[in-house]
C-alpha cells in the first residue's frame, strides 16, 4: 500500500479492539421514583412537570400536572405538601418549592384560559358520584377522561365540599376555586345540587347507574359534653365555617375561644378574628410540639393575633367565663389533669374537635362495611358492595383534600376496570431515588424562594388571600432547583466522563445509550450521574 | 476566553452539559461532534484518568485551533495504551519519539511548521509525570527558556505507571509505590522530596502556566482554550488519578480528583508570566483523610496500626497550599465549619 514519505506503517483503528469484553458489570439507564412523586397523595409526577417548567414550557408542565390532578391552583394554596417534606433537596439546603410552582402553573393556566383535554371517548357507562368535594370532583374528572358519563350530586348549594364550606377564602379565594371546578364540569359532568342522597341503593337503581362513588366526606363536627349555661354560645367549628362560607356568619361576640389543636381550630380562630373578635384564643390540651396543625398555619395564625392556651382543657362554660383545667404531659406524651383551674373570659366557644361521617345513606347497602365510622375499601376503592366505591374523608386515611383527589383518581380507575370488565392494572413502582443515589456535587447552590405574605394589618379585617404567588422568574428559579431525582435530565455527564467514549448521545429528548462494544464497565458514569439515573448490574456471561 | 457569568441552570457550570444552555455555552465534551481525539478500543485500564484528561485537553485544543493541531507524545501509558501495532486510537496528527525528548520534538515540529509557512498549525506536547518532571525535564526547561511555541501538557498520575508503578519526582509523600514500600517508621515515599513543576515552570517566566484536574471539565477546557490564544511556551499540569497505581476503585477516578482539589492537596490555579492570575476556590473544604482513605497506596496510614501523625503532616501540606494560593474564599470559609467532617 502507498504510504506518505517516512511512513512505513498504515495504522488501523483501535476500534477493532472490542474492550467491552473486559466488563464484569454493565451500566444500565434507569428511571427511579423521585421521593416527591412517591409522597404526593394525588400521585402527581412532580419531577416530570418540574422538568417541563425548568425549560419554561409552562403549558406543557401544566398539562403533565393535570393528568393526575385537575386542581393545581387549589392545591398550590391548600395542599400540606408532603412532597416537600420528602424532597431530597432538603438534605442539600431546603426543599424545592413544589407547592409554590404548582400554584404558579395553576394560576397561569387560569390566566391564559388553558382548558382540559376534550373528552372524545364514550363508553356508554353511567356513574353516580355522591358528594362534590375534592374526592367526588376528582373522580368525576378522571371518569370523564375515561369516557364514562358522570352524574355528580351534592346536598349543598354549590360545588366544592370542604374546599368551599370549610377552608376559608383567605387561604383559597373563591374565584380560583370556582374556575378550577368549572373546568372539570365543562368536560360534560351532569351536576345536581341541593339534592341529598338518602338511600344510595335506591338512587343507583332508579338512575340505572353502572357504579357509584361515595364521596360524602365527614360533615359532622364532633361535640363533647361541656356543662354550659343557657346563655353560653357553643358552636362546632365546621358549622361556623360553613355559615361564614354561605355569607351568614353567626354573631360570636368580641372574645372567642376555640377548643382543639388541628387546622380547623386555626381556621376558626383566624376567621373569628376577621369577623371582629378582639380575642381569639385557642385552647389545646397538649403543647406546640404535639399539635396536629401544620407549623406554617400556626405561624400565620399567631401573626394575626390569635393566641394560644397550651396544656388546657375546657371544664365548663358559664356566664361568659370558661373554666380551664391545666394539663401536664406524662412520659408517653399524653395529657393528664392536674386539678388546677384557670378562667378565661369568652363570649363564644367554637368546638374544633374533629369530624364524624354521616353514612345514613348506606342504610340498605348491607354489604358495605363501616368500621369506626368510616367505610372500608379495597385497593381499587371498592367497598364490600359490588360496584359501590368510596373515598376521601369517608374512608380510613389522612383527611386532606390532596388525599381525596388521589382517592378520586384511584376510584375512577377502579370503577373503569369494574364497569369495563377489565383487570385493574397495577404498574409496579420504580425503585426509590434516595438521596444516596445522587451526586449532589453537580448542583448549584441555590437557596429557596419564599412566597410573599400579605402584611399582617391587612389580614385582620378582611378575607383577602394571605399568601401570594411567585413571579415567573422566581417560579423558574424554584423549578430549576429540582435535582431531577432518579430521572435523566440530559446533563451530558455520562457522555462526557466516559474514558472509553462508550456513551452515545441520541439528541435532545432522546437521552443516551451505551456502546457495549467498548464499555469497560468502570462505573464512572454511574458515580458521576448527578441524579442517580444509571445503575450497575452484573454482566451476564 | 472570558468566563461566562453563569446564570442559575440547575447544574450551573458543574456538569458536562446542560440542556437549558445554548450549544455555545456548553463544554466541548458535551457535543456529539467533539473530535474524540483518542478513540474507543484503547487499552487504558477501567476508569483511567489519564485517557480522560487527554481527550478533554486535546478535544478542547482541536476546537480552539479548528483542527490545525499536531500532538507529540512521550513514552508512557498514554502512548502505550493508545498505539499498539497495528492499531491506533489517535484521530489527530500524532507523533511519538522517546520517553525523554517530547519537548524537543515538539519544538522541532513547531519550527518545521513555521518554516513551511503553516503558522496556523499549533503544537501540543504531552507526557506523564515521569516524562515531564524527571527524564524529560532538561528538554522541557530548554523549551521554556527559549519560549518555544508549544503547549506542554503533563498528565500527572504521580508515578511511573506504565512500567509498574514506580516512584517519580511527582509522587507525593507517604504514597506507596513499587519502589517506596510501605514499611518501616517512614512508610511510603519520603517527605521533603520531589518537584513542584507548575512553580518551576512559573519561575521560567513563560506566558502561561496552569493546573487542572479531570474533575472540573469547564475549568480544564477553559485553560486549554486560553493557552491556545497565546504563543510561546505554555504549560498545563493535569491531575489524572490512576486506579491501578493508586489502588482506587475504577468508578472513583473523578471523585478522587475532586477531593484532591477540595482538600487543598492539589491547588488548581492559572498564572501568566510568573504571576498567579486565578485560583479555583475550594467549594466544600474536606480533610485529607477523605481523599487518602479511598486509595490503597495510603492504606498503611489507616487500619489496625494507623499513622495519624503522617496524616497530619499531609494535612499540613494541604493547609500550606490553601494559604499559599488563597484557596479558601470567605464564602467557602463559612461553609468550612459546617462541612468539615471529622
Ligand atoms: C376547616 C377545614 C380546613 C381544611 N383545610 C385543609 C387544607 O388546608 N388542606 C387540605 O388538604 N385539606 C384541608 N381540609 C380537609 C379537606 O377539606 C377534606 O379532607 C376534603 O375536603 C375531603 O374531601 P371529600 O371529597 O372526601 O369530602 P368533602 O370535601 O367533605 O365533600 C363531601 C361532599 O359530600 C356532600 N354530601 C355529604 N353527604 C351527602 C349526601 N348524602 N348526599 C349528597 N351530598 C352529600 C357534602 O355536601 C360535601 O359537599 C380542611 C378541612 C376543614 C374542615
Ligand atoms: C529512556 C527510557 N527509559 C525507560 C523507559 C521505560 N518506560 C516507559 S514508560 C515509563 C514510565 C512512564 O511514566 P510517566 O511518564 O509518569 O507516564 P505514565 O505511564 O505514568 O503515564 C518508563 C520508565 C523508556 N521507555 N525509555
Ligand atoms: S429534588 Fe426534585 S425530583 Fe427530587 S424530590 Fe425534590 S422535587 Fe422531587
Ligand atoms: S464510564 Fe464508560 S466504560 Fe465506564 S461504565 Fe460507563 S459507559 Fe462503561
Ligand atoms: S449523567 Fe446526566 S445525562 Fe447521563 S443519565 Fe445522568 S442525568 Fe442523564
Ligand atoms: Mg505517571
Amino acid at each position: 500500500m502507498e504510504t506518505p514519505f517516512a511512513i512505513t506503517l498504515n495504522a488501523g483503528t483501535s476500534r477493532a479492539n472490542h474492550t467491552g469484553s473486559w466488563r464484569t458489570e454493565r451500566p444500565l439507564y434507569v428511571d427511579r421514583l423521585p421521593p416527591c412523586n412517591n409522597a404526593c397523595p394525588a400521585g402527581e409526577d412532580i419531577q416530570g412537570w418540574l422538568y417541563e417548567a425548568e425549560s419554561g414550557n409552562y403549558e406543557a408542565a401544566w398539562r403533565k400536572l393535570v393528568v393526575d390532578n385537575p386542581f393545581p391552583a387549589i392545591m398550590g394554596r391548600i395542599c400540606f405538601h408532603p412532597c416537600e417534606t420528602a424532597c431530597n433537596r432538603v438534605q442539600v439546603d431546603d426543599a424545592v418549592g413544589i407547592n409554590a410552582v404548582e400554584r404558579f402553573l395553576g394560576d397561569l393556566a387560569l390566566e391564559h384560559g388553558w382548558s382540559l383535554p376534550v373528552v372524545t371517548l364514550d363508553t356508554g357507562k353511567r356513574i353516580l358520584v355522591v358528594g362534590a368535594g375534592p374526592a367526588g370532583l376528582s373522580a368525576a374528572y378522571h371518569l370523564r377522561r375515561l369516557g364514562h358519563q358522570v352524574r355528580l350530586v351534592d346536598s349543598a348549594e354549590q360545588l366544592g365540599g370542604m374546599m368551599r364550606y370549610g377552608i376559608p377564602a383567605y387561604r383559597l379565594p373563591r374565584v380560583t376555586l370556582d374556575a378550577e371546578i368549572a373546568r372539570v364540569v365543562d368536560l360534560g359532568v351532569e351536576v345536581e345540587l341541593g339534592h341529598a342522597v338518602l338511600d344510595v341503593e335506591a338512587e343507583r337503581r332508579a338512575g340505572n347507574f353502572d357504579a357509584v362513588f361515595l364521596a360524602v366526606g365527614a360533615q359532622i363536627g364532633k361535640r363533647v359534653d361541656i356543662p354550659a349555661g343557657d346563655s353560653s354560645k357553643v358552636i362546632d367549628a365546621v358549622s361556623f365555617l360553613h355559615q361564614v362560607a354561605e355569607g351568614d356568619p353567626p354573631l360570636l361576640g368580641r372574645r372567642v375561644a376555640v377548643y382543639g389543636g388541628g387546622d380547623t381550630a386555626l381556621d376558626a380562630a383566624r376567621t373569628a378574628r376577621r369577623l371582629g373578635a378582639t380575642d381569639a384564643v385557642i385552647v389545646y390540651r397538649r403543647n406546640r410540639e404535639r399539635m396536629p396543625a401544620h407549623g406554617e398555619e400556626l405561624e400565620q395564625a399567631l401573626g394575626e393575633g390569635v393566641t394560644m392556651r397550651w396544656l388546657s382543657t375546657v371544664d365548663r362554660f358559664e356566664g361568659g367565663r370558661l373554666v380551664l383545667e391545666t394539663m401536664r404531659l406524662n412520659e408517653q406524651g399524653f395529657p393528664e389533669p392536674t386539678g388546677e383551674f384557670e378562667e378565661l373570659d369568652a363570649d363564644a366557644l367554637l368546638l374544633a374537635l374533629g369530624q364524624d361521617t354521616d353514612l345514613s345513606l348506606l342504610k340498605t347497602a348491607s354489604d358495605v362495611v363501616v368500621n369506626d365510622g368510616v367505610v372500608q375499601v379495597q385497593a381499587s376503592m371498592m367497598t364490600g358492595e359490588d360496584g359501590v366505591f368510596a373515598g376521601g374523608d369517608a374512608v380510613p386515611a389522612d383527611r386532606t383534600a390532596t388525599v381525596a383527589v388521589g382517592h378520586g383518581k384511584r376510584a375512577a380507575h377502579g370503577i373503569d376496570a369494574y364497569v369495563m370488565g377489565t383487570a385493574l392494572e397495577s404498574v409496579p413502582k420504580h425503585e426509590l431515588a434516595t438521596f444516596e443515589k445522587l451526586n449532589t456535587w453537580y448542583y448549584s447552590d441555590a437557596p429557596r424562594t419564599e412566597r410573599p405574605e400579605l402584611e399582617r394589618i391587612r389580614r385582620q379585617t378582611n378575607f383577602e388571600e394571605v399568601v401570594g404567588g411567585l413571579t415567573e422568574e422566581n417560579a423558574l428559579f424554584e423549578a430549576r432547583r429540582c435535582l431531577s431525582c432518579g430521572n435523566c435530565f440530559e446533563c451530558d455527564n455520562c457522555f462526557g466522563v466516559c474514558p472509553d467514549n462508550a456513551v452515545i448521545k441520541l439528541g435532545p429528548g432522546l437521552r443516551y445509550e451505551f456502546d457495549f462494544d467498548f464499555c469497560k464497565g468502570c462505573g464512572i458514569c454511574v458515580k458521576e450521574c448527578p441524579c442517580g439515573a444509571i445503575t450497575m448490574v452484573p454482566e451476564i456471561i | 476566553m472570558t468566563r461566562q457569568p453563569v446564570r442559575f441552570y440547575q447544574v450551573g457550570s458543574f456538569a458536562v452539559g446542560n440542556r437549558l444552555l445554548n450549544d455555545e455555552d456548553r463544554t466541548v465534551q458535551s457535543s456529539p461532534n467533539r473530535t474524540n481525539s483518542i478513540d474507543s478500543g484503547h487499552r487504558a485500564c477501567q476508569g483511567c484518568g489519564e485517557v480522560l484528561g487527554a481527550r478533554y485537553a486535546l478535544d478542547a485544543a482541536m476546537r480552539a485551533t479548528n483542527g490545525q493541531l499536531v500532538a507529540v507524545n512521550a513514552t508512557g501509558c498514554l502512548e502505550v495504551f493508545s498505539t499498539p501495532y497495528p492499531e491506533t486510537s489517535w484521530r489527530i496528527a500524532w507523533l511519538h519519539s522517546l520517553f525523554g525528548n517530547a519537548p524537543a520534538v515538539a519544538t522541532g515540529v513547531a519550527a518545521a511548521m513555521r518554516v513551511k509557512g503553516k503558522s496556523e498549525v499549533r503544537v501540543v506536547a504531552q507526557a506523564g509525570d515521569g516524562g515531564t518532571v524527571d527524564i524529560g525535564f532538561g528538554c522541557l526547561s530548554g523549551m521554556f527558556e527559549r519560549n518555544d511555541d508549544v503547549l506542554f501538557i503533563c498528565y500527572d498520575n504521580e508515578g511511573y505507571m506504565n512500567t509498574g508503578v514506580q516512584r517519580s519526582g511527582a509522587t507525593p509523600p507517604a504514597a506507596r509505590t513499587a519502589t517506596t514500600v510501605a514499611a518501616g517508621p517512614e512508610p511510603g515515599n519520603v517527605f521533603g522530596q520531589g518537584k513542584d513543576l507548575p512553580r518551576i515552570a512559573m519561575a521560567h517566566d513563560i506566558p502561561y502556566v496552569a493546573t487542572a484536574t479531570v474533575a472540573d471539565l469547564h475549568d480544564l477546557e477553559q485553560k486549554v482554550e486560553r493557552a491556545m490564544e497565546i504563543h510561546g511556551a505554555r504549560y498545563l499540569h493535569v491531575l489524572v488519578p490512576c486506579p491501578l497505581g493508586w489502588g482506587s476503585a475504577s468508578d472513583e477516578t473523578i471523585h478522587i480528583a475532586r477531593l484532591a482539589k477540595e482538600t487543598g492537596l492539589f491547588p488548581v490555579f492559572a498564572a501568566e508570566h510568573g504571576r498567579v492570575t486565578s485560583v479555583s476556590p475550594i467549594r466544600h473544604r474536606t480533610p485529607v483523610e477523605e481523599y487518602l482513605k479511598l486509595q490503597r497506596r495510603y492504606a498503611h496510614l489507616f487500619g489496625s496500626s494507623p499513622r495519624p501523625d503522617i496524616v497530619a503532616r499531609l494535612q499540613e501540606i494541604a493547609d500550606e497550599n490553601i494559604a499559599r494560593y488563597g484557596l479558601v474564599t470567605e464564602e467557602a470559609g463559612e461553609s468550612v465549619a459546617s462541612e468539615v467532617r471529622t
